[in-house]
């Protein structure tokens, strides 16, 4: 009977604005109004308030007018007899709960400023286990994966299950699946968060089980990163709140698990998730909501048990996952890469400096292989004491009609990822650096090196089904068949280096678009030349091109850049026709080689935007993962917000680290020497390659003549040091012409 | 004295039938009072229905009494048409063009009607923006900035160089004068007609209907049908049209938006029906007619204290508000004063004895009403200008919006000096129903989904997946030639079972409060599943009411915004939708039915229409009108079969849309999510 959750949510909704308006009331009592409150490292204020009503809460004052406009919203109850519609108020109702939610947590954080860890990763050790809100570096970094399609979406896990176990099977289910688990609430004096603890599960954002907080308040913090991801990705404004809940239900698949008893104050929450199109399933026997149409699906849906919570939770909202079925005895998949093998879980290892472990990925006749043949040559893990290191040479031989040399660095990256998508397995490097090491639990559960190759012929064959016909994994063991491996595939990767380090612009005739970042930023287009790699950092050229063959429909595809209509900024004929056809009209020209004048739009996923300094006559950047002030005056956070979502703004561009040392970056500005201040964090992540790009344009001293926060933040404070180290870009011409 | 009145009335009508009350009504409150008024000597409009046949010529269309030298009468033959038909008028008019003259004529007074009534509220409207009333203020300014772009009248200013909002007094003047425009422009074309789906304007501009001003489309259906001029049925339905467009989309539009915006535009709220509303220990008046502007004012006067208080010192307990017809739609889905009554039942409300007052403006009130007054302490009051009668005990009292209070609390004061009047014969039947009223195009939108995600979307998308089978605008009038209210609430039962959703208006929505089908409890008990649990979840009744007659705008605007929603084609002739009018009598049902079925619209009358003496005619809007706008006009008496018609258009809308079949679920992957694009 929707009556009757109307009539709950419409009582819960006035409960918890009272309550919050009490709780603002005490905070202002004890707190000067102009007390500054907020979510911490962000450019979105309190996200939802901000995202739906434009309202910037920056002090407890300015709680005051949402804390209104959540006044506002309560309707009248509903009366038992000949009652009013109640589907759009109660839809209020819950709106402003969960404005009165965040509100609470702005003034919890207030109160208690340590109670969030503000982390990735809870401090178990602590006894703090709840994270809070998501700062703009993590919603940068997994947003890029709600992005990409990584993480397809997220389940909000509300309560707690009837036990650890039955908790643990379920958020492995969601883990298989890729999505995001977010925690919040109690029910039975614990949470999932704590039973996946109990369970010997590990949380934060890392295994995708994030410990948002243990009120039913904290699941704000789900929704306020959904509705950063709309602005951050999507360049949704600011209090357009039709096109951010739109966004949400069109393109974020969450949904809510309420696990418990549903008391008024959690289907107020409910209530409110559905104008975010996220449904809500329930392992109680609460009134359901069928119809469709705020959700894609149904709304409410009731007496879901633990077993089907996952499927039905999917289905219901309308997400089509591929669980990746794997014969291994570990489970698979993205959710498991941030785990970690920590010193006291070892088992055994490999590479990580001590032993050498190498990865090789060839192309073969097809004659030459077998497919599906995995052999460990030398001692496999059975064979092997705790404690113990070992030597790998991950061996892979690809054979496929399509396949060409230049896929094989491609498919030999993924070697990383699909290792560490193992359960209980963690890999780190790549190449002669990699290092694996497997845990206590993995063996337990009959891990074998075996397994490895197992993975990387299942998953070769089926993402790269288009360009590979066969594939052979060989593991070698014994030191000396590890080392003949490392030798000969240390010429190979020179070998390679050298062909993408000399590949020019002006060798080819097409570049690539991307478009994989449309489902997020809509009217963004990026195209791909062989001197600038995507501005995410993930795609190269070459990338492009193999995505291309793999999937010539996909997001990646072929852009003949006909006529050169600048040949020092950058511009093309056929790449202003494709970038006016793909943003449908939105823009209709860019240059590659400049940020100064029409410089390529940019969307929320960048790794790095650089920013003129005119009173420096040069350029700064700065990468997602450095919060602090910069000489242009915003941070990264705020950087992005300005631009992000498809816009191309003169005096900025997004642009990948790796580009900064690539021969085009920013050329018709003046290139690299224009280059006056970067983080140290970045700097010294390309230090070597900043060498040696600085060495080719003549200047080997570069790098020590680039600012960083440590000389200052702003032009004022950099600009002395300049003069004094004598940087190269203040002699150069002005850079606005 | 009221016996000796009722005596004499009874001897001089002693040859006259009387109605069966059960044959004449399905509402047990209107049975009671035909019986009470045959025990007083009283004929109503039941009884002569029953002793004065409709005239059998006249039924057929088919009599042309254009000029003197008719006038020509060109009934079917007995036994049907064989052969070629030879049938002309002395001019050799043919059967076709006769009927269609007459039909046009229709249309012709209706959309004058609906016309005049939004012209007297653009004048108020005026006189409102330029503060020369104290009674009438700009009351929704909300919706007046919706809208005032639809009248081409900027709600932004720009000063110096930044962009503001404009004074609204300023936007209130500008969208008077472009409004009072409409009427009598010299050229373009009206205002509102780009507010319906692209694909329709298109269609209206490709068969030259587009109507250029309210008036002249009226005007020229004079002098098409004059003796000698329009000889071509075809080209006399294209200006029948042209004239139907500019009330829906005009006159009538125009005239739903300024009064909301006078008035404030309703939202949902709950009140009752039927006689029953009346009470016999308050000072009872019953308003009548169509317009709200007048009757605004007595809602206002009659809840100021000191009149309370007035009414109290003549020993009544209060004031009870009543209407009949329109006028009570209107007050209703404003301020929840109850209907007494349908059309019908006019004269009852005065035979409960308990009328003191009975106020009427214009449309549908019954001479007859004057002559029932006579026979009780009844004040029958006229209050416009071009609607006065005959009859000595009629008072009028003319109405002036400058002096609008002054004038409203004259008559509310001359109905409490009453009560002492009436005689020992009030006999209020006890029925009534509660209902739920006050829907409209913003009020739906807005409980599909609440402030933020209100939107038709959510209706289409229970229309796609089956739950709702199709919309039915089902509104209209009563008819004594049929019983009363029967048809109305057949049709809606038949359709609420069958999963379809019924917007109403006018009298029939009356019919359906008294019936209780107003109520979000009758889902349950008369929808089919599907609709019932979406009635459920929305918390509405499976029938909504939409207001007057001058508001099937809103059904014509809510159309447009489900095109918009998207999902269910492009036109409003795309969508699974019927139009009826089960129980129809007047001349602006007939123009309702031309701009509905102009609209796109399938539409089926009960009772009869003109037409039928014109064989080729009545094939020619019953069939041919589909090609030109997508809907076309049917007839059908029998209820159950009117519905199943209306439901198999729905079915063939479905199937033509691809939704006839159960929906799958999309499972959506990361692939579809980047196709969506923008």
């Amino acid at each position: 009977m929707s009556k009757l959750v109307a009539f709950a949510v419409i009582q819960g909704g006035y409960k918890v604005v009272s309550t919050v308006e009490g709780e603002l009331r005490n905070a202002l009592e004890s707190y000067s109004a102009d007390t500054k409150i907020g979510f911490g490292n962000t450019a979105y204020y309190l996200p939802v308030i901000y995202s739906l009503t434009g309202m910037k809460c920056e002090t407890l004052e300015d709680l005051k007018k949402p804390m209104e406009f959540a006044r506002g919203l309560l309707p009248p109850h509903v009366k038992n007899k000949h009652h009013l519609p109640y589907l759009g108020p109660l839809l209020d109702a819950g709106m402003a709960a969960l404005f009165a939610y965040e509100i609470s947590e702005a003034i919890r954080i207030l109160r208690e400023p340590d109670f969030y860890t503000f982390t990735e990763e809870p401090d178990i050790d602590a006894g703090k286990i709840w994270v809070g809100p998501a700062d703009d570096i993590i919603l940068r970094k997994r947003g890029v994966e709600f992005v990409d399609g990584s993480a397809p979406g997220f389940a909000a896990m509300v309560g707690a299950a009837p036990n650890a176990q039955i908790a643990k099977k379920l958020v492995e289910e969601y883990q298989k699946r890729s999505l995001y688990i977010f925690c919040a609430a109690h029910h039975n004096g614990t949470s999932v968060a704590e039973q996946c603890l109990e369970a010997g599960m590990q949380i934060g954002w890392n295994t995708r089980i994030v410990p948002f907080g243990p009120d039913i308040s904290s699941a704000i913090f789900a929704l306020g990163f959904a509705n950063r991801a709309a602005m951050a990705f999507g360049g949704v404004k600011p209090g357009d709140y039709k096109k951010i809940l739109l966004y949400n239900k069109d393109r974020i698949f969450a949904f809510v698990n309420a696990l418990g008893d549903v008391g008024t104050e959690w289907a107020v929450a409910a209530a409110g998730c559905v104008s975010w199109g996220f449904p809500t399933l329930a392992d109680t026997d609460i009134p359901e909501i069928l119809p469709t149409g705020i959700c894609t699906y149904e709304h409410v849906v009731a007496n879901v048990s633990p077993d089907e919570m996952c499927e039905k939770s999917i289905e219901i909202r309308g997400l089509k996952v591929s669980v990746t079925e794997i014969d291994i005895p570990c489970a698979f998949g993205p959710a498991f890469e941030g785990e970690r093998v920590r010193g006291e879980d070892l088992y055994c290892q490999t590479g990580g400096g001590k032993t050498q472990c190498t990865e090789l990925c060839k192309m073969a006749e097809m004659n030459e292989i077998e497919d599906g043949k995995v052999q460990v040559i030398g001692p496999d893990i059975p064979d092997m004491k705790p404690g113990d290191r070992f030597y790998l040479g991950i061996y892979v031989q690809v054979a496929g009609r399509e396949f060409q040399t230049d896929f094989e660095p491609i498919l030999e990256r993924q070697i990383h990822h699909l290792t560490n998508y193992i359960q209980y397995i963690m890999h780190i490097g790549q190449r002669d650096i990699s290092w694996v090491r497997v845990s206590k639990a993995a063996v337990e559960k009959g891990f074998t090196l075996k397994d490895i190759g197992v993975v990387i012929h299942a998953k070769f064959h089926q993402d790269f089904k288009k360009i590979v016909d066969k594939v052979q994994v060989t593991l070698y063991t014994n030191k000396e068949d590890v080392e003949k491996l490392t030798k000969r595939a240390r010429a190979e990767y020179k070998l390679r280096d050298d062909r993408v380090e000399n590949m020019r612009d002006e060798d080819v005739d097409t570049f690539y678009s991307c478009t994989l970042c449309q489902s997020f930023a809509p009217s963004h287009v990026c195209t791909v030349s062989p001197e600038r790699t995507g501005l995410c950092g993930a795609y190269n050229w070459m990338d492009c091109k193999a995505s291309f063959e793999i999937n010539p429909t996909g997001p990646n595809q072929p852009v003949k850049i006909g006529e050169c209509l600048d040949p020092v900024l950058g511009q093309w004929k056929g790449v202003n026709e494709f970038v006016t056809k793909a943003s449908r009209g939105t823009t209709t020209h860019y240059n590659f080689y400049s940020m100064v004048y029409d410089p390529m739009t940019t969307c929320g996923c960048c790794e790095c935007i650089a920013a003129m300094l005119p009173g420096c006559n040069g350029v700064m950047t700065v990468g997602r993962d450095y919060n602090g002030d910069t000489p242009c005056g915003m941070k990264f956070t705020t950087l992005a917000g300005v631009m992000g979502g498809g816009a191309s703004s003169p005096g900025f561009v997004g642009h990948s680290k790796f580009n900064i040392t690539q021969g085009k970056f920013i050329k018709g500005d003046g290139g690299l020497l224009r280059m006056v201040w970067m983080p140290k964090i970045l700097k010294e992540e390309i230090k070597d390659r900043i060498m040696k790009r600085a060495a080719a344009l003549g200047v080997p001293d570069l790098y020590d003549k680039i600012a960083d926060e440590t000389v200052g933040t702003t032009e004022e404070e950099i600009l002395p040091f300049l003069q004094k180290v004598g940087h190269p870009a203040l002699s150069m011409d002005p850079i606005v012409g | 004295m009221a016996e000796e009145k009722i005596t004499k009335a009874a001897d001089t009508e002693k040859a006259a039938k009387l109605a069966d009350p059960v044959e004449a009504s399905m509402d047990i409150a209107t049975q009671e009072m035909i019986e009470r008024s045959h025990k007083l000597g009283i004929d109503t409009v039941f009884d002569r229905a029953v002793s004065m046949k409709p005239c059998n010529i006249g039924v057929q269309g088919i009599c042309c009494k254009n000029c003197a030298m008719g006038p020509c009468r060109l009934p079917l033959p007995k036994g049907g048409i064989q052969g070629e038909d030879t049938r002309k008028g002395l001019c050799g008019a043919s059967p076709n063009t006769i009927a269609a003259r007459n039909f046009i004529r229709m249309i012709a007074g209706g959309a004058a009607a609906h016309s005049d009534h939004g012209r007297s509220v653009a004048e108020v409207f005026m006189a409102a923006a330029r503060k020369e009333s104290d009674a009438y203020k700009i009351k929704d300014t909300v919706k007046l900035l919706a809208v005032a772009p639809h009248l081409g009248v900027a709600t932004k200013v720009e000063v110096d160089g930044e962009e503001k909002d404009r004074d609204i007094d300023e936007i209130a003047l500008e969208v008077a004068e472009k409004a009072l425009n409409e009427w009598g422009k010299a050229e373009g074309e009206l205002l509102y007609l780009k507010r319906a789906p692209e694909a329709l304007y298109e269609k209206w501009k490709k068969q030259g209907v587009l109507p250029r001003n309210i008036d002249r489309e009226i005007v020229e259906i004079m002098h098409r049908t004059h003796m000698g001029v329009d000889q071509d049925y075809r080209n006399l339905i294209k200006q029948g049209t042209r004239a139907a467009l500019a009330d829906g989309w005009g006159g009538s539009m125009l005239a739903t938006d300024l009064q909301d915006i006078l008035f404030g535009t309703p939202s949902p709220l709950q009140s009752e029906a039927n006689l029953g509303i009346m009470k016999e220990d308050h000072v009872n008046i019953i308003v009548h007619g169509h317009e709200p502007v007048l009757s605004e004012m007595i809602v206002a006067v009659s809840q100021k204290p000191e009149i309370i208080e007035y009414a109290k010192s003549k020993g009544a307990k209060g004031i009870q508000l009543g209407g009949i017809c329109c006028t009570a739609n209107e007050i209703l889905q404003r301020h929840g004063v109850p209907p007494a009554g349908t059309f019908l039942q006019q004269e009852l409300v005065i035979i409960t004895g308990a009328c003191d007052a009975m106020v009427v403006d214009i449309q549908c009130v019954f001479q007859n009403l004057a002559n029932v007054a006579k026979c009780f302490h009844t004040k029958l009051i006229t209050t416009h200008p071009i609607a006065k009668m005959e009859q000595d005990n009629v008072i009028h009292i003319e109405f002036d919006e400058h002096y609008a209070l002054q004038d409203a609390e004259k008559i509310v004061r001359m109905a409490i000096d009453n009560f002492s009047n009436r005689g020992t014969e009030v006999m209020i039947p006890k029925y009534k129903a509660t209902q739920i009223a006050g829907f409209g195009v913003e009020s739906i939108e807005y409980h599909l989904g609440g402030m933020f995600r209100g939107s038709y979307y959510t209706l289409n998308d229970n229309i796609i997946n089956g739950r709702i089978r199709g919309v039915a605008g089902v509104v209209g009038c009563n008819n004594a030639r049929t019983r009363h209210n029967e048809a109305h609430i057949t049709v809606v039962k038949e359709l609420i079972k069958n999963d379809v959703l019924v917007l109403t208006t006018g009298c029939n929505g009356i019919a359906c409060a008294m019936e209780g089908l107003l109520t979000p409890e009758s889902a349950a008990v008369y929808c089919g599943p599907g609709l019932a649990e979406v009635c459920e979840t929305v918390g509405i009744p499976p029938v909504l009411h939409l207001g007057s007659c001058v508001d099937n705008s809103r059904i014509l605007l809510a159309a447009t915004e489900v095109v918009k929603a998207g999902g269910l084609g492009k036109d409003i002739c795309d969508l699974p939708v019927a139009g009826s009018a089960p129980e129809w009598m007047s001349e602006k049902a007939i123009s309702i039915g031309q701009y509905v079925v102009a609209s796109g619209i399938y539409t089926v009358f009960g009772v009869t229409l003109p037409t039928s003496g014109a064989p080729v005619f009545e094939n020619y809007i019953t069939k041919e009108l589909e090609k030109l706008y997508g809907g076309m006009w049917d007839i059908e008496p029998d209820p159950i079969k009117h519905a199943h018609l209306m439901i198999a258009h729905i079915d063939k809308k479905r199937k033509e849309l691809g939704i006839d079949k159960a929906r799958e679920r999309v499972m959506m992957s990361m692939a579809d999510r980047q196709a969506l694009g923008l």
